[in-house]
């Protein structure tokens, strides 16, 4: 069945409003996407009627907030399909997952000569944490190379993998080249080394099914903001037995069994990772962003998606002078390109007149761009709200700044 | 023409134009009207890098006042770069400390010295000042 995407629209109201003098053009959904009105209402409906702390009051506030809490942990779970809830550590997004992680296998697993193997087309946020374990450890990084076309160069992963890697880290689709990475094939390959496995899921779970068993990572870490949901609350899910292995992370509140001067005892999962208030509006919000994928369902988000990115790739084509980056076979619904002779700043600006929004610059992902011999990109990505129409206006902004700055 | 008086002329240019799209063609006009910095002071001691666009910016001692040479690999950025060469360059050292510059604001180009941009300009005009502090001294 076709999605109404006028109705779909309507339920967002950040959409409809003019940016200088234009109507807004949102194009930067690999940022953040917007918030429908359900999520906005849920947080909204917290704060008025439902604020209080939660895990700990008698009093009938905290009761019905931990309830609400803990559903979200639960309806995420039944999203990514995970075996328990003690498998949700609720985080603030996924570069606090990855660092949890990180820091956490640096005190119990990483030794001096291991190995940890992440890709050449990784956020910041999956470089800098395990760049610091290495520091922390002795540990050193090993990166995996990536083909002209945007793929993973996998014979090279092949041979990278070996018995010193400790941890494979890398994400599902690449932020900054739209490539889905093949980690159903990537994850027993590292497993049959004796390798764990990280997988940063920030750009596949707004786009695509997850099933976390399935997949059988070790972990696998995602963003509420970037599914429809607030800013600063995302989700690690870990397999239970290596989570219990682990040490904490934070010391504080909430993580404990019991506190004594002469040592404490931590709690059991998932809250022994989450220590001190969390942020339970933005974990209701979660829930609510979650009822919004299910009711619209996340096969249909990514059909419309991928028809998107078809027009999109066939219409700048037309264009002319369109270097893309990034052409893998396998591609969520964004695309990074540049126009020829022009700054990706001069564009952007331009277009940012014109009252469309996309992200220029070097994505966070600067070894993507010294891999590709540039200094940035311009990226659109798309959501489900996003229309044909839109990339249509998009075209003939993009015709104008060919004009202007030809 | 003392720095208040240079301001004040590119407010007078600006107010010519009708809308955004005149203003930014002009912009364009300026970059390319902006003397080429020499290829041999185009090096990373000269660079300020911003996440978006680059400026590179080389200044020398001239008697009291301070000569500035700049560019920019992007073209709206080096537009403005050219404005504030236009503004600082020739002046003595006292005066770029002391004036403010305003005219960004006034034609309407403020956006472009916001923490999003990252576009090297908020840094350039910093630079700008330091040169001046360092060659008074």
């Amino acid at each position: 069945m076709a999605l109404d995407i006028q109705k779909i629209r309507a339920q967002f109201p950040v959409l409809h409003q003019e940016v200088n003098g234009k109507p807004l053009v949102y194009f930067d959904n690999g940022a953040t996407s917007q918030k429908p009105q359900m999520v906005i209402d849920a947080i909204t409906h917290y704060y008025s009627k439902e604020n209080s702390n939660i895990h700990r009051g008698v009093h009938f506030l905290s009761q019905q907030a931990t309830d609400k809490y803990e559903a979200a942990r639960e309806a995420t779970r039944r999203f990514i399909n995970a075996d328990s809830i003690e498998e949700i550590i609720i985080t603030r997004g996924t570069t606090e997952a990855i660092n949890l992680v990180a820091s956490c296998l640096s005190k119990s697993l990483f030794k001096k000569g291991d190995e940890i193997l992440i890709s050449t087309i990784e956020h910041h946020s999956n470089i800098v944490p395990w760049q610091m374990a290495c520091e922390q450890t002795g540990a050193v990084l090993k990166v995996i190379p990536v083909l002209d076309s945007g793929e993973l160069d996998m014979d090279a992963y092949r041979d990278l993998l070996n018995e010193k890697t400790k941890l494979v880290a890398v994400n599902h689709i690449s932020n900054a080249l739209g490539t889905i990475n093949p980690i159903e094939e990537m994850i027993p390959l590292a497993h049959a080394k004796g390798a764990l496995v990280l997988i940063d899921g920030a750009q596949a779970v707004p786009h695509t099914k997850v099933d976390v068993q399935v997949l059988n990572a070790d972990f696998y870490c995602f963003s509420a903001h970037k599914m429809y949901g607030p800013t600063g609350i995302g989700i690690l899910h870990g397999k239970k037995e290596i989570l219990e292995k682990m040490p904490p992370y934070h010391g504080g509140g909430e993580m404990i069994k019991e506190v004594k001067f002469e040592g404490s005892t931590y709690n059991d999962l998932p809250f022994k990772f989450e220590g001190g208030t969390p942020n339970i509006a933005g974990g209701i919000g979660l829930e609510a962003a979650i009822r919004f994928m299910e009711e619209v369902g996340v096969e249909n988000i990514a059909k419309q998606e991928a028809e998107l990115l078809a027009y999109a790739t066939q219409k700048l084509k037309e264009v002319g002078g369109i270097r893309f980056v990034g052409e893998a076979k396998n591609k969520a619904g964004l695309v990074s390109f540049l126009m020829e002779g022009i700054h990706p700043y001069d564009a952007g600006t331009i277009l940012d007149k014109l009252g469309i929004a996309i992200r220029t610059g070097h994505l966070c992902a600067q070894p993507v761009m010294a891999r590709f011999d540039i200094t940035g990109t311009m990226r659109a990505s798309f959501a489900v709200y996003n229309t044909k129409e839109e990339i249509d206006v998009f075209i003939a902004a993009i015709n104008r700044v060919k004009i202007m700055f030809g | 023409m003392t720095i208040q008086e240079i301001q004040l002329e590119i407010i007078d240019e600006f107010d010519m134009f009708d809308d955004w799209m005149q203003k930014y063609d002009y912009l364009i006009e300026l970059s390319k009207d902006l003397p080429a910095i020499k290829e041999d002071l185009k090096v990373d001691d000269n660079l300020i890098k911003g996440c978006q666009s680059k400026v590179w910016l080389h200044a020398s001692k001239n008697g009291d006042k301070v000569s500035f040479t700049a560019d920019s690999d992007a073209i709206i950025t080096k537009g403005i770069v050219a404005l504030l060469v236009r503004v600082f360059d020739d002046q003595k050292a006292q005066d770029i400390l002391e004036n403010e510059l305003h005219f960004i604001d006034a034609i309407g180009l403020k956006e472009h010295l916001s923490m999003t941009r990252s576009n090297g300009l908020v840094s350039m005009i910093k630079q700008m000042k330091f040169y001046a502090i360092a060659f008074s001294s």
